[in-house]
């Protein structure tokens, strides 16, 4: 039978996220600080999104916090949070040990390659809002997903030249299974009586209450269209990383008027093509504004 | 003779890519061997997770020597002329030879060709193979340009013992390889094939696929006879699962028998779809056992205790997500899902779910009169709560089991079994070999919902062609064809299509953005502004009003305009406020008036006759048979089938092949005759009857033909055949003895008369020239 709440005693939560970035900075990756900015995925981090693009070569790791509106549970569900956390690694170009250096990063956090069952199940990635795709898999310990494990072919509609491979762990998925708890805020936070819960309950409630509830729509359908104006302008003046927030900023907007349930059905392709074009608005402006030097440097065409 | 050793070995190859990769690997190799003149004796290919693997034994070392004449121009030709066959033969001017023809004296050249090394050839077939590869989906990593389904890692190509000189971007093929990604990981080199599968085997992979599959199923086997309960074998998953391990270790596991309250279906969909588990059953009882059998790729050093363990956690996390769904559900009702169907679209052109929903309540109560047995309140009812499950928490969550927990739903709110399984079965028959339902009221609004599918997407002009059929068109003709004649239903589709064309257009503006455009063709060139301004009926939103017969009958008119040439579509819409259910007069009204202008009906029953052809075709039936049946005009599908049946086992007699002779000499005499005179027929002048024999055949026809007709009334093929077959002998007779081309023009008529009243008789049960033979 399940050994349901038996506690294995793993790492603490915020020990996870030292080790890991620890193990890559030690494996040559810059490690940075989130975003200031409210988004759904790590990917969308300029880190991520332009620094993909391009010759350069980058390596870089960062804890990014998520926001996922629709997924908030009020703090009740043991697995749905509308606030995350993602570990993000990207490896510009892909080295042909990623897959072994991925693997040490999960021994590094205590997980024994001779004692769990690691495998690599095909899932391949799709961002239809920033016009990106990529091959991979999810990756998945003792039948659990704990990280997803991408190869990025294109962004904003560019062919990415050389490949970057993005690595997004979950982090309290992957600390529940390191931990052995079966739920989120019973996670052990430090090792020294905080718990995930102790620190994030009361938020889930509030933010949950406030993005179902209490979010004011036609402020946010305001916010939209200003942000979406704002990174047109940007993008005019020839400014991509402003516009870029800006796009971001459209982005998340879109989520809470989803999770406020106005957006139709009908509108809701709508909302994400013109988020689309924003974020593609972002990335042509990007490589135009570096084209010149990659070309030169690099010998870089898009 | 040596044998050939390819692995190219990679980060993990999808599963479900795995079996046509190693057969693409094993065709695209050999074709390049056979192209290139090289024979072999066999050929095997593999597939792991990790690699595609392929072994070619008895290939010759080199291609054989290729000696050619070859005849090049005049010696009076141009020099260019000669320089060009040179280059082209590969040879000097000194090694042509002169030789006299009748045309003149001709240059001749011998070309001698020694074989390639089959290395070479070798390590081009692996480089084209490896750029060329079919893929369905591939990708590039790191800088460089080559694409694989994921990196590639390493080649391996040996030829009789040796490494193949071969780069390919900035790969060096050689004779060394990997095993098992955590149990053998070090590189070993191998000598040849038998080398390499035991070295393989001693890291810790298992090459072939099939023994990967043997050993699991062995190991289910046992695990489950452990614990008391007995494996569910499912191929599907035993081979996809094979192709997720390169060393399979089965684990059993268990989860809370607290679960079983849960629908077995979902318990089962959880395991076998989201975690790859293999299922058990309880051998007493049947029903589903709290075990499960994950399949792992280590020899843990615990002997895979957290594995399993770990798994367990997993799938208690997924059932309980599950149970929660399943209790969520229960707290309300089927009915309460309802209004939230009107948020979902059908399609854009034909409405929401929720008005789908009401056209497949009035078309079930409507078809209930044709199923015997079936009670029209509950077909209503059923077709009411039939898609109600779609925006449950469950089928949110499950899609597949759309269907499955509408009738686990209905049930709990207290529906009748016959509802409640309607719930369930209205979708089937999902194809040729599905369980097709027979319960009355199933049967209903599963003909509903695929005819509201099939009027609709005809009616917008989406019909399928060629090899595309988004919209599974033809698999819900199949499902119309199955659900009638395997229930013996009496009824003809055409006046059912048009109900359908009545329910659309009766429930168009009751949704959000439901309308619908039949599909209206008008030759025409005119634009739709013009259109409109002619006949003053443009109406908002560019919809033309159907709402009154005289509107139609101008739009017939103006479709009957011979100088309008060009085909256009027009979209109509029945308007809110105008829309009168029950209106008979406007019903009648457009059933007699839209035939003319539109093509819906026509093509669908078209569309049906020719699923029926295929679908009695898979059955061994003649398709020409069908096609002489059809002809009739008859849409009565039991009937036609009935009709088919006698006639093909009638055409397997004697007296029916004779007959059919008989028939097709009739006819194309007929046929000769009425080119140079026109059509032949009216009644026979007994007194113009010369010879006995048509007489006797004269006769016979009489009572052949009013014995077939009074039997077709009753629809007693056989006996309709049978009276048909009376005429064999007096044709075979009435040819033998008499000249249809008399000299006498008027027994001459008199003769054709009677060819054609054959010809008619005949073709009161089938149209026999449309049968072969």
């Amino acid at each position: 039978m399940a050994q349901n709440s038996k506690k294995t005693g793993g790492m603490p939560f915020q020990n996870i996220i030292l080790t890991l970035q620890e193990y890559w900075a030690k494996h040559g990756c810059a490690i940075l600080q989130p975003y200031d900015m409210e988004m759904g995925a790590g990917t969308f981090h300029t880190a991520t999104t332009l620094k993909a693009l391009g010759p350069e070569t980058w390596n870089a790791a960062f804890v990014q916090p998520c926001r996922r509106p629709t997924d908030g549970r009020y703090g009740e569900n043991p697995m749905r949070l509308q606030h995350y956390y993602q570990f993000q690694v990207i490896l510009k170009p892909s080295p042909a040990n990623m897959q072994e250096l991925y693997l040490g990063s999960l021994e590094a956090i205590g997980l024994d390659k001779n004692l769990h069952d690691f495998r690599f199940v095909e899932d391949d990635w799709e961002s239809p809002t920033l016009g990106a795709w990529g091959l991979g898999w999810e990756v998945w310990c003792d039948g659990m997903e704990v990280s997803q494990y991408t190869y990025f072919q294109q962004m904003g509609g560019y062919d990415c030249k050389p490949v970057s491979g993005e690595l997004t762990y979950g982090l309290e998925r992957l600390a529940m299974f390191v931990q052995g708890v079966d739920n989120v805020y019973d996670l052990d936070y430090n090792g020294a009586g905080i718990s995930y819960g102790d620190i994030f309950q009361e938020n889930e409630r509030q933010q949950s209450a406030y993005n179902f509830e209490h979010a004011n729509t036609d402020k946010l359908f305001d916010d939209f269209k200003k942000a979406q104006d704002e990174c047109a302008k940007l993008l005019e003046a020839g400014l991509p990383l402003p516009a870029y927030e800006q796009c971001i900023k459209s982005s998340h907007t879109f989520n809470l008027l989803d999770a406020r349930g106005v957006i139709s059905v009908t509108e809701r392709q709508a909302y994400i093509g013109r988020v689309r074009d924003l974020a593609k608005g972002c990335c042509d402006k990007w490589i135009e504004k570096n084209a010149d030097r990659w070309k030169n440097d690099f010998g870089w065409e898009a | 003779m040596a044998e050939l050793l390819i692995e190219l070995f990679s980060e993990e190859i999808p599963a479900r890519m795995q079996k046509k990769a190693s057969g693409d690997l094993k065709s695209m190799i050999t074709k390049a061997l056979k192209d290139a003149g090289l024979t072999f004796d066999a050929a095997d290919a593999y597939a792991t997770p990790r690699r595609l693997a392929l072994v070619v034994s008895g290939v010759p070392t080199a291609t054989p020597d290729i000696s050619e004449e070859r005849r090049g121009p005049s010696t009076s030709a141009p020099e260019k002329a000669l320089e060009g066959f040179m280059r082209g033969a590969g040879v000097t001017r000194d090694q042509l030879e002169e030789r006299e023809e009748k045309k003149g004296i001709f240059f001749y050249a011998r070309i001698e060709k020694p074989g390639r090394a089959a290395t070479d050839v070798i390590a081009e077939a692996i480089e084209a193979t490896i750029r060329n590869f079919p893929w369905p989906k591939s990708q590039r990593w790191g800088a460089s340009s080559l694409k694989w389904v994921r990196p590639l890692h390493s080649i391996l190509a040996v030829f009789g013992g040796e490494a193949v000189a071969l780069y390919v971007d900035g790969f060096k093929a050689g004779n060394t390889t990997r095993g098992h990604r955590f149990m053998g990981a070090d590189e070993f080199s191998v000598a040849d094939f038998v080398d390499y599968k035991a070295k393989l085997a001693d890291h810790k992979v298992m090459l072939d696929p099939a023994d990967r599959a043997a050993l699991i199923e062995a190991e289910c086997k046992k695990l489950s006879a452990s614990k008391g309960v007995e494996w569910i074998e499912d191929r599907g998953l035993l081979a996809e699962v094979a192709g997720l391990v390169e060393w399979p270790v089965p684990l059993i596991g268990g989860f809370d028998a607290a679960f079983m309250e849960v629908p077995e279906e979902v318990l089962i969909l959880t395991m076998k779809k989201d975690q790859k588990y293999f299922v058990t059953r309880d051998p007493k009882t049947g029903k589903l056992a709290p075990f499960f059998i994950t399949v792992s790729n280590i020899e843990a050093s615990d002997g895979g205790a957290i594995v399993a363990a770990g798994n367990e956690r997993v799938l208690t996390a997924r059932l309980a997500d599950a149970k929660f769904f399943w209790e969520q559900d229960l707290k309300g009702k089927l009915d309460d899902n309802l209004p939230a169907l009107s948020e979902i679209v059908f399609h854009k052109e034909l409405g929401m779910v929720s008005d789908r929903v009401e056209r497949m309540k009035k078309l079930s109560r409507y078809l209930a009169q044709f199923i015997p047995g079936c009670d029209a309140d509950e077909a209503e009812r059923a077709a009411e709560l039939a898609k109600a499950d779609l925006v449950s928490n469950m089928v949110n969550e499950f899609a597949s089991l759309q269907g499955i927990m509408g009738r686990y739903y209905a049930k709990a709110q207290g529906e009748s079994d016959a509802v409640a399984d309607a719930a369930r079965d209205h979708y089937a028959p999902a194809g040729p070999s599905d369980d097709c339902p027979s319960a009355p009221v199933s049967v209903a609004v599963a003909l509903a919902e695929k005819l509201d599918t099939l009027v609709g997407f005809f009616g917008i002009d989406q019909k399928p062609t060629g090899s595309k059929d988004p919209f599974a068109l033809r698999r819900s003709a199949l499902g119309v064809i199955r659900l009638i004649t395997e229930n013996n239903l009496r009824l003809s589709l055409q006046p059912l299509v048009w109900q359908c064309i009545w329910t659309y257009l009766l429930n168009v503006g009751t949704g959000k953005s439901s309308f619908f455009c039949l599909n209206f063709q008008f030759d025409e060139g005119m634009t739709y502004n013009e259109f409109c301004e002619k006949y003053e009926s443009a109406p908002p939103n560019e919809y033309v009003d159907i709402t009154s017969a005289e509107k139609l009958r101008q739009i017939v008119g103006f479709k009957n305009d011979p100088k309008q040439k060009d085909r256009y579509r027009l979209d109509l819409i029945w308007t809110n406020d105008k829309r009168n259910e029950g209106d008979s007069q406007q019903y009648s009204d457009l059933v007699e008036l839209l035939p003319n202008i539109t093509s819906t009906d026509a093509d669908l029953l078209a569309f049906f006759g020719d699923r029926l052809k295929v679908q009695q075709r898979d059955k061994g039936v003649r398709h020409d048979l069908v096609d002489a049946v059809f002809a009739k005009g008859d849409d009565d599908l039991v009937r036609v089938l009935n009709r088919v049946a006698a006639l093909s086992s009638f055409l397997e007699t004697d007296d029916g092949v004779n007959l059919l002779a008989g028939y097709k000499r009739s006819a194309n005499i007929l046929k000769i005759e009425e080119k140079k005179d026109g059509p032949h027929g009216g009644t026979v002048d007994a007194s113009l009857l010369q010879v006995a024999e048509e007489k006797t055949l004269a006769d016979a026809l009489g009572t052949a033909k009013a014995d077939a007709t009074a039997a077709l009334e009753t629809e007693d093929f056989e006996k309709a055949m049978a009276a048909l077959s009376t005429l064999r002998a007096p044709i075979d007779a009435f040819f033998d003895k008499v000249i249809v081309n008399a000299d006498d023009a008027s027994v001459r008529k008199n003769r054709l008369a009677l060819l054609s009243e054959i010809r008619a008789a005949v073709n009161t049960v089938a149209d026999f020239g449309l049968i072969e033979g």
